[in-house]
C-alpha cells in the first residue's frame, strides 16, 4: 500500500467527527424513512402475533421460511466484524485501520437483527420464558436442554455479548475524544462517564493494544462456533435431504465470510459517498478488500461445489430428487440461477480487474450482487429441502411467503441502516486513534530513487528494535 | 498531605521527552510523572519505563468460571428435569459440550474486559491536570506530588519548554 497522506491530530478529530458534532442534511430524512419501515414490519409482527402464524405462508411440512433463512442470512453478515476486525488485528495488517469500527459495529447490529427473526419465528415470543423458567409441572413436560435449539441462543448470545464489549473497549480513546470535543456541558457529562476518565497514559494504550489482539484472538473461536452450530441446526436433523451433510459447517463459515466481508466493501462505499471519507477510506482500501473477496469468493464455490458432489455421489433418489427439485424446477430454477450468478459468476471475474477493485461505485455493485446470491442461498439451502414429499409426509406443498413475512424480513435490513445511521451520529464510525497510531508509526523512507512511507509494527517496545537491528 | 498534579504540554516528542529527563533529575521517581497522549506511540518513545500488566491471568479465570458455570446449568437443569429421549443418557456429553464451550469463552472474554479496565486503572473519577489539548496532539507529562513539590515539579517542566502555562489540578 504506497498511497499516503500524512494528517495532524485535530485535522483527523475535525474530518471524523464531523458526523457525530454536525447533522449531514440527508440524516434526519434517512433517519425518518428507516424509521417508519421498522414500525412497518413491527405492526406486521404484531398483527402476526394476534392473528397468529397462519398469517404468514408457513404450512406443514415447510414450517421453515423466510424468517430462518433471513436469521441465517444476517448471522453471516455479522461475521464480517470479526473477519475483518480480528483477522486483520491480528496479521497487524494496516489497511484494517479505518474499516474496524463500522465491521464491528455492524457485528453488534446484524446479530441483534438476526435473533429477532426467530423469536418473531416461533409466534409467541414471551414463550421463550417457558425455557428459563419452565413451569408446566403438572403434566412433566420441559423444554430439553440437549436440543439443538438451545445451542443457538447460547452461541449467539456469546457472540453478540463479546462484540459488544469489544466495540466497547476499542470506543474508549475515541469517546475520550469526545469528551474533549462536545460543546453541551450534558452531553460532555454523558461522554465523561463513557469515556472512565481515559486520558492516554502509556499504560492505558498499551492496555488497548493487548486487549486488540487478546479479545481478537478469544473471539475467532466464537466465530467459527457461532455459524457451525446455526449450520447444525439442518446437519444434525437426518431426516431432510440437502441438510444432513457433514461439511456444512465450513460451508456456513466460508458462506458467512464471503457475504459478511461483501457488506464491509458495501459499507466502505456508503462511508465515502455519505460521510466524504475518501481522504481516509481509499482505492488502497478497496483493493484490498477486493483481493480478499476473491480469495473468499473461490473458497466458498469450492465448498458449495463439494456439497454438490457429495450429495449426487451418493445416488440416493431423494437426494437426487431434491437436487433436481433445487436447480431445474419451478419455481427454485431461476432462482439458483440467479444466486450462482449474483454470488460468484459475475463479481469474482470483475474482481480480478484492478480499476474495478479500485472503483467505489463498481464494489458497491459487486458487493450488493454477492448479498442478494448470499440471501438466495440461505433460502435454497432451507425450503426445498422441506418442500419435497418424504416417506411419513401425509401432507405437502409449496411456500410462498406472505407480506407479513416480507415486512418483517424488510424491517430487519431498515433495523441494521437505522442502527448504523444512529450509531453514526453519537460515535465515530472510524476509529481516530487506530488512525492517529497508523500515522505516528508511518514514516517517510528513501528506497533507492523513490519515497515511500515505511510502517513501525504497532505494540512493541523500542528495545525489540534497538536488540534487533 | 494533599495530593496535587501539574501538567506541562508540548508539541514535540523530543521536549516531552527532556521534560521527563528533568523530572528525573530534579529527584522525581517513577510513578510520579506521567504521559498522557491522545494517540499510541510506540513503547519508550519518550524514555518511560515500560508499562507491565497481568491481562494474561484474566481470560484463564474467567474461562475456568465459565465453563464451571455452564457446567452446572447444563447438569444441574438435565437432571432437575429429566427427560428421556430415545433410550439415551440424561446426562449427554456433546450436548452439554457446546454449551460448555460457549461458556467458557463467554467467561473468558467477559474476564478479559474487566480485565482491561482494572488494569488501565479506569474508571477514574477525577482527571486530575488534564487538557483538551492532548487529544488534538499535544503531549501532556504531569506529575502527582505533594503540595510542597509542585513549584520543583513546574520548573522541570518549564524547563524543557512547554507549550503555554502549566495546568494545575487536584487528585
Amino acid at each position: 500500500m504506497q498511497e499516503h497522506t500524512q494528517l495532524g491530530q485535530k485535522q483527523i478529530n475535525e474530518d471524523l467527527l464531523k458526523g457525530v458534532l454536525t447533522v449531514p442534511k440527508w440524516w434526519l430524512p434517512a433517519v425518518a424513512f428507516l424509521g417508519l419501515v421498522v414500525l412497518t414490519g413491527l405492526g406486521a409482527f404484531f398483527y402476526m402475533v394476534y392473528h397468529g402464524l397462519g398469517v404468514t405462508g408457513l404450512n406443514r411440512p415447510v414450517m421453515w421460511g423466510f424468517f430462518i433463512a433471513n436469521f441465517v442470512f444476517w448471522i453471516g453478515i455479522s461475521h464480517a466484524g470479526i473477519m475483518i476486525s480480528a483477522i486483520l488485528r491480528l496479521t497487524q495488517a494496516d489497511w484494517r485501520r479505518p474499516i474496524t469500527r463500522a465491521a464491528e459495529v455492524m457485528t453488534v447490529f446484524s446479530l441483534i437483527a438476526a435473533l429477532h427473526t426467530p423469536l418473531m419465528h416461533v409466534g409467541r415470543p414471551w414463550r421463550v420464558l417457558y425455557w428459563i423458567l419452565p413451569y408446566d409441572f403438572s403434566r412433566g413436560i420441559w423444554p430439553n436442554i440437549r436440543s439443538p435449539f438451545v445451542w443457538d441462543p447460547s452461541a449467539v448470545g456469546t457472540y453478540l455479548i463479546a462484540s459488544s464489549l469489544f466495540v466497547f473497549v476499542c470506543l474508549l480513546p475515541d469517546i475520550a475524544i469526545l469528551r474533549d470535543r462536545a460543546k453541551k456541558p450534558i452531553v460532555k457529562k454523558i461522554y465523561a462517564q463513557l469515556a472512565l476518565g481515559f486520558r492516554g497514559t502509556p499504560r492505558q494504550w498499551k492496555l488497548q493494544i493487548v486487549a486488540g489482539i487478546l479479545l481478537s484472538a478469544l473471539v475467532l473461536p466464537v466465530f467459527v462456533s457461532v455459524h457451525s452450530i446455526v449450520s447444525w441446526d439442518f446437519a444434525v436433523l437426518i431426516g431432510v435431504e440437502g441438510w444432513h451433510s457433514t461439511i456444512f459447517a465450513p460451508y456456513f463459515i466460508i458462506g458467512a465470510i464471503h457475504s459478511g466481508v461483501s457488506a464491509v466493501a458495501m459499507l466502505m462505499a456508503l462511508s465515502v459517498w455519505l460521510y466524504g471519507l475518501d481522504k481516509y477510506i481509499k482505492p488502497d482500501h478497496f483493493d484490498a478488500i477486493g483481493r480478499l473477496l476473491i480469495i473468499v469468493a473461490t473458497t466458498w464455490f469450492f465448498f458449495f461445489f463439494l456439497e454438490w458432489v457429495y450429495a449426487l455421489y451418493t445416488l440416493e433418489s431423494p437426494e437426487l430428487a431434491l437436487r433436481e427439485l433445487q436447480a431445474f424446477q419451478w419455481p427454485y430454477a431461476p432462482l439458483f440461477v440467479l444466486f450462482i450468478v449474483t454470488a460468484f459468476v459475475i463479481p469474482v471475474p470483475m474482481w480480478l480487474f484492478k480499476k474495478v477493485r479500485r472503483s467505489a461505485a463498481l464494489m458497491f455493485f459487486t458487493t450488493i450482487l454477492v448479498n442478494i446470491g448470499m440471501w438466495l442461498e440461505r433460502f435454497l439451502i432451507i425450503i426445498p429441502g422441506l418442500v419435497r414429499r418424504t416417506h411419513m409426509t401425509f401432507d405437502w406443498g409449496t411456500y410462498h411467503p406472505s407480506i407479513i413475512e416480507i415486512l418483517i424480513v424488510v424491517e430487519t435490513f431498515a433495523f441494521v441502516a437505522l442502527g448504523m445511521l444512529l450509531f453514526a451520529k453519537v460515535l465515530p464510525l472510524i476509529p481516530l486513534f487506530d488512525i492517529k497510531e497508523g500515522m505516528v508509526n508511518r514514516r517517510l523512507i528513501k528506497v533507492g530513487r523513490r519515497v515511500i512511507p515505511a510502517t513501525i509494527r504497532e505494540g512493541l517496545p523500542h528495545h525489540y528494535y534497538e536488540k534487533k537491528h | 498531605m494533599a495530593k496535587r498534579s501539574v501538567l506541562g504540554l508540548y508539541s514535540e516528542e523530543d521536549s516531552a521527552a527532556d521534560a521527563l529527563d528533568n523530572l528525573r533529575e530534579a529527584g522525581f521517581e517513577e510513578g510520579e510523572y506521567e504521559i498522557l497522549t491522545g494517540v499510541p506511540y510506540p513503547e519508550g518513545t519518550f524514555g518511560e519505563a515500560e508499562p507491565e500488566h497481568k491481562l494474561y491471568r484474566w481470560p484463564l479465570i474467567g474461562a475456568a468460571c465459565g465453563f464451571t458455570i455452564a457446567l452446572l446449568i447444563t447438569a444441574g437443569t438435565e437432571l432437575a428435569y429429566p427427560l428421556i429421549t430415545g433410550g439415551k443418557p440424561i446426562l449427554s456429553i456433546p450436548a452439554m459440550a457446546i454449551i460448555m464451550y460457549e461458556g467458557s469463552m463467554l467467561g473468558a472474554i467477559i474476564f478479559t474486559v474487566i480485565g482491561i479496565i482494572f488494569e488501565s486503572r479506569l474508571p477514574r473519577i477525577f482527571m486530575g491536570a488534564y487538557s483538551e489539548k492532548i487529544t488534538e496532539g499535544h503531549i501532556g507529562v504531569t506529575v502527582t506530588t505533594d503540595e510542597t513539590r509542585t513549584d520543583v515539579a513546574e520548573t522541570a517542566l518549564n524547563k524543557a519548554g512547554t507549550d503555554g502555562e502549566i495546568i494545575r489540578g487536584w487528585e
